[in-house]
Formats: structure tokens, C-alpha cells, sequence
């Protein structure tokens, strides 16, 4: 078949009318919206929408999350005085922030961070319900649980810094506002106060494997379709049975770099590669603040960097 | 198949010209200015505008001797030691410097031109003060330099880079859209959503000892500075950087922002700044509040005050460096 893969659009798009799919066992939703096909959609990826199993969790979850979104979105729009124009303007500016660190872990009053902890309650449930749903659904179609444990590792990264390190830090000040600009300069306030996150080590570790994940991506995707004219898209037949394009695939990598993973260990890397990114991440911000105060200090105690050569004449504090 | 790539390459273009239309293009000049490999660089763009403000020629010197200024003429307050050619010279300076098309009657009364009627000949006065005093007091700053009117006047009635208490930072409604005096696009701290006004947060008051957020060990000591504090002093280093012209390494080694021992001694320079200015708010200008009439106050009455910009005016050595004081004895 003399199908062309060196192409950012999917070339071949198979269109035989909807189709239900396998049948699974439990669920009292049957599957709604769809089947349909759409062309375009089909460029990118399969053509067919649906059928979507919503699910008394995927619904709960949906209106958990509207209810953070619109509390999110509305004060962001009462910022700036109800103002249309404004909110679109300034929208990648505006956010709602947590409390201030004299409200610790109480309660504060509505605007004054009230409406930030029930926006992060709100999505913190329908997170954890769509979590559920995936685990849920990976089940009833007889899946292993793969998605939903690498989903988990992203929401142990959001609860560290929204939750359990405020927690322990004993303020809802310490974690971070939703909005695009503010959770960025947040970030940049973060890494200040705390004496530069880039000498926290498991900050570096969450860098490696977040770069070595867009690496393995990259390397595993133009294998694929780089061998593609000699069937590797026929992965998992491939993995028990290889066949040429495994062959020239595996022995290419060995060829450039002397060792290849396997049409199975591939995905095992990547895998965890991407796991590990917020796992290891979120450890590193668990420990700032409650267990190192000042990283850069940190780093030059335990030897982390070679010091450099002092300022001649030294510069001192000039604080009396 | 060719239609669709006819489509997509201009798109692209077009694209990549819009992302690409607010950066400043290279090359762009750099400077080391640490250890080698430690990225202390000095960046500057050779095509950015500079403020070019030019200094004048001193006025011709004038005879020494004769009788003092507070002899021959009433209600001399500050500069009546003066001999009255010198006191002459001086006024001519500063009308040159602040009020150069008004002329004397900017701030005299022209039929006697010692009353004190005119707001502007209050609030002089206390400028000429304030003058003697940055340059006697705080050499710490300027080291010798030292300011006269001109340095932030620079030929206007007021200079222009002041500032006023923000209204709009402080958007305290009822029940929702607290922004914390944040989170908008604010010109002062770089269009950046810090702290729209790190001015009345530091620059008067007693609060410039809140600028230290870090702790000195690396253990947590349980007195520390908060993640909002470490915004307001990122907000008010968007000020110094944009107020100077420099980028954060004219200062500090951006590894290790608090640590002394990596920063360049332009860092005690400015923490001397940093203090001058909120003293000279604190004693200066907005005790001046009373004098003001309302078209010369902010949008919430307050007087109009100092910033780093003001005599800096984007340049790292106000003025170039000159020294411009040096001939006027009035104001040393």
C-alpha cells in the first residue's frame, strides 16, 4: 500500500460508517451522543465522535468544575467592574488569589480569598472524579489502569502545591492563584522567596524527566513513522513477533547510539519518563518551605555548585 | 493537495510575523560583567530610544563680594547667605531648569516679589531643600554627583516621571473581584500582573525593610517572608530595572537575588536609593500635600511623589553622570 507517512496530516482515513465498538460489562448509561464523522477531525486523528459514556461521574464531575470555572471566571470579570471589553483585554491578567497569609487555614470572608478556597474545592472534587471515571471506564472496557495512575501523578502535583503544602505551611497564601499571567509570576515569586528553585534537586530531576519525556516522544514517534512503510504500525503485533521494521527500527538506534529500547520498553519509558515529571516535581515542592527555606544556601552548603571567585572588593549588606 | 499548501505556507508567515511583531529584533549588545559562565550580562539594545536630555551651560560665574541676599532683599528663607550676584545666578539657573517659558513669574508675585501668595514659590523653596539635602546626605547614593532642579525637572514645570497613590490597585468591592492590588496589566512593574503599585507599598512610609524575602540559613525558621511579599519586591525591581535602563545583573547575580556576596556593588548604591527616595517622600513631598492646588494632586489628593525615575529618567547615571552642581554653591 503505497501510503505516504512523511506527511503532519494523517493521509488515510478509514470510513465505513460508525461503529459502536466492543461491548463492556456494568453501567446503567448506555453510550450517548454519536456516532458521527467528521473529515476534518479525521486529519488529526480518527473521524468519528462518539459514542461518549458520560456516567453519573462524568456528569457530577462536569458541574463541580463549571461551578470552579464560573466562580474563577466571574470575579476575574468583577475585577475589572463588569466590563466586557476589559475582560477580554486584560483576561490574561486577572485572577483570583488566595487568601491572605494573615487568614492562615481559616475561613476567610468571601472576596477576601473565600471565593479562591471554594473555586479549589469545587475543581478539586471534579478532578477527582473525572479520575475516578477514567479509572472507572478503563475497567469496564477490561483495560489495564495505566491512564488513570498517570493522571494521578498530575493530581498529586496540583495537590502539593494547592493543598497539602499549604497545609503544611498552615496558609491558604502559600498556594497558587488561577489565572495565566498571575500563576506564572506566582512561580517566578516562588522560586525568589525560596532562593532559587533550579537548586532544589528534585526540580531538576522534574526537568529531566519533563524534557527526557519530550525527547522519548519525539524519538519513538519519528521511529514509528520513519518504518512505517515496513509495517511498524502494527506496534503490538511487533512486540512478540518482530518483524523488519523492528528490526531496522532497533538496529538503527544501536547503529547511533549503541543501545535501543524494545517495541514494548518504549512505551514503559515514556511512561514513567512522564510520570515521574510530576511525581518527582511535586516532592521538590513539597520540601521548599517546610523542609529547606532558602535552596540556593542549601546547595552551597551540601556542595552542589562550585562557589565562585568573591567580588574584589567584597560586597557586604549595607543594613546597619 | 497543492491548494492546501499554497493555504498554509503564508498563514505561517503571517503567523510567525505577528508573534515575532512586539520583540525587539537582534543582535542586541551584551556586556560581561561576572565570572566567567555565570551569565553576568549587561544587555542593552543598540536601536532602543534613548532619553537623551541634554545638560545646559552653567550660567556665567558671578563676581564674588557684595552685600548677602537676605540683607537686601525681604523674606529670604534658604538661600539668603548667598552674595546677591550669586543669589541672582541661581534664580536664573532655575528658571532655566524648571520654568523656562513662564519665566520669574512662574513663581514670584511681579509686583513684590518676595510674597509668598504663588503655591509654586512654597513648594521651591522646599525643593531647594530638598536639593541641599540629597546632595549633602546622601552621597551614599550619588557619590559626589549630586542633583540640582534640572536633573529631574529637566526643563519642566514638573518633572515627569512622578507618581500618584493608584485608586484602581485598591478595588475592594462587596462580594467578589478583590484583585489584591494586583493581577491587571500595570504599566509601572512591566505590564507584568505584580503588584500594580509598589510605590506607596515602599517608597514612603516605613516599609522598604519589607523588601527582604529570604531567610539567611536554609532551614525554615518560621519567620519568613511571604510569597505575596515576594511579588511586591519583584514589583518594585520592575520599577528600579525599567526607572534605570538595566536589566536585573547591573545589581544582583539573578542565581542567588538576596545573597550580598554575589551582587555587584551597584546593589549598595541602590539600596542607599531605595532609601533616599522614601526618605525624601517621607520629609519632603508629601508633607507639601496643603500647598498643592487640586490640579497638581493625584486622583486621590495625594501629593505627587518620587520614584527612581525621577531623576533617573531610564538612564543608569542620571544625566550621564555629570556633574552639574558643581558651579551652583546654592544648591551644594
Amino acid at each position: 500500500m503505497a501510503v505516504e507517512y512523511q506527511n503532519i496530516f494523517t493521509r488515510i482515513q478509514v470510513n465505513c460508517g460508525g461503529e459502536e465498538s466492543v461491548p463492556f460489562k456494568g453501567g446503567v448509561w448506555t453510550r450517548q451522543a454519536g456516532p458521527y464523522l467528521n473529515y476534518w477531525l479525521g486529519k488529526f486523528g480518527d473521524a468519528q465522535i462518539g459514542p461518549i459514556y458520560l456516567g453519573w461521574l462524568g456528569v457530577f464531575s462536569l458541574i463541580f468544575g463549571i461551578l470552579a470555572f464560573e466562580i474563577i471566571g466571574l470575579n476575574m470579570w468583577a475585577s475589572v467592574n463588569w466590563d466586557p471589553i476589559e475582560f477580554i483585554r486584560q483576561l490574561p491578567w486577572l485572577a483570583l488569589e488566595p487568601p491572605k497569609p494573615e487568614y492562615g487555614l481559616s475561613i476567610p470572608p468571601l472576596n477576601e480569598g473565600g471565593w479562591w478556597l471554594m473555586a479549589g474545592f469545587f475543581l478539586t472534587v471534579s478532578i477527582l472524579l473525572w479520575w475516578l471515571r477514567m479509572y472507572r471506564r478503563a475497567r469496564a472496557l477490561g483495560m489495564g489502569t495505566h491512564v488513570a495512575w498517570a493522571f494521578a501523578a498530575a493530581i498529586w502535583l496540583y495537590l502539593v502545591l494547592g493543598f497539602i503544602r499549604p497545609v503544611f505551611i498552615g496558609s491558604w497564601s502559600e498556594a497558587v492563584p488561577f489565572g495565566i499571567f498571575p500563576h506564572l509570576d506566582w512561580t517566578a515569586a516562588f522560586s525568589i522567596r525560596y532562593g532559587n528553585l533550579f537548586y532544589n534537586p528534585f526540580h531538576m530531576l522534574s526537568i529531566a524527566f519533563l524534557y527526557g519525556s519530550t525527547l522519548l516522544f519525539a524519538m519513538h514517534a519519528a521511529t514509528i513513522l520513519a518504518t512505517d512503510r515496513y509495517g511498524s504500525h502494527r506496534e503490538i503485533e511487533q512486540i512478540v513477533d518482530r518483524g523488519t521494521a523492528a528490526e531496522r527500527g532497533a538496529l538503527f538506534w544501536r547503529w547511533t547510539m549503541g543501545f535501543n529500547a524494545t517495541y514494548e520498553s518504549i512505551h514503559r519509558w515514556a511512561w514513567w519518563f512522564a510520570v515521574l515529571c510530576p511525581l518527582t516535581g511535586g516532592i521538590g515542592i513539597l520540601l521548599t518551605g517546610t523542609v529547606v527555606d532558602n535552596w540556593y544556601v542549601w546547595g552551597m552548603e551540601h556542595g552542589l555548585v562550585p562557589p565562585y571567585p568573591a567580588n574584589d572588593p567584597p560586597v557586604v549588606n549595607p543594613m546597619p | 493537495m497543492t491548494s492546501t499548501r499554497n493555504f498554509i505556507a503564508p498563514v505561517t508567515v503571517l503567523a510567525a510575523a505577528l508573534l515575532l511583531s512586539a520583540c525587539e529584533r537582534p543582535p542586541i549588545d551584551t556586556e560581561q560583567v561576572g565570572y566567567r559562565g555565570t551569565a553576568m550580562v549587561l544587555v542593552e539594545n543598540p536601536r532602543a530610544e534613548q532619553n537623551e536630555i541634554t545638560v545646559p551651560e552653567p550660567q556665567p560665574a558671578a563676581s564674588s563680594g557684595g552685600p548677602k541676599a537676605g540683607a537686601v532683599y525681604q523674606n529670604v528663607q534658604v538661600l539668603g547667605d548667598l552674595n546677591i550676584a550669586e543669589f541672582t545666578r541661581t534664580m536664573l539657573a532655575i528658571t532655566q531648569w524648571v520654568a523656562p517659558d513662564e519665566g520669574c513669574n512662574y513663581c514670584h508675585n511681579p509686583a513684590d516679589l518676595a510674597d509668598d501668595s504663588k503655591y509654586t514659590k512654597v513648594v521651591s523653596r522646599r525643593m531647594i531643600q530638598m536639593t541641599q539635602h540629597v546632595n549633602r546626605e546622601w552621597t551614599d547614593h550619588h557619590g559626589g554627583t549630586g542633583v540640582t532642579c534640572y536633573t529631574c525637572h529637566a526643563g519642566n514645570n514638573v518633572p515627569e516621571n512622578i507618581w500618584f497613590k493608584d485608586p484602581s490597585a485598591d478595588n475592594m468591592k462587596a462580594y467578589t473581584g478583590n484583585r489584591e492590588g494586583q493581577n491587571i496589566a500595570a504599566p509601572n512593574v512591566g505590564y507584568a500582573s505584580l503588584p500594580a503599585d509598589p510605590f506607596s507599598r515602599y517608597l514612603e512610609g516605613e516599609s522598604l525593610d519589607n523588601i527582604a524575602v529570604n531567610t539567611v540559613g536554609w532551614q525554615p525558621t518560621g519567620d519568613t517572608g511571604t510569597i505575596q511579599k515576594a511579588e511586591g519586591t519583584y514589583a518594585l525591581m520592575f520599577h528600579l530595572s525599567s526607572a534605570l535602563g538595566v536589566n536585573c545583573n547591573f545589581c544582583h547575580n539573578s542565581r542567588a537575588f538576596a545573597e550580598w556576596d554575589q551582587s555587584r556593588p551597584q546593589r549598595v548604591t541602590a539600596w542607599h536609593g531605595l532609601r533616599m527616595v522614601a526618605g525624601l517622600n517621607n520629609e519632603f513631598l508629601n508633607p507639601l500635600q496643603p500647598v498643592y492646588p487640586d490640579y497638581r494632586l493625584g486622583p486621590t489628593g495625594d501629593a505627587p511623589k518620587a520614584n527612581c525615575g525621577t531623576c533617573h529618567q531610564g538612564a543608569n547615571k542620571p544625566l550621564g553622570g555629570v556633574n552639574m552642581v558643581a558651579d551652583y554653591p546654592a544648591l551644594q
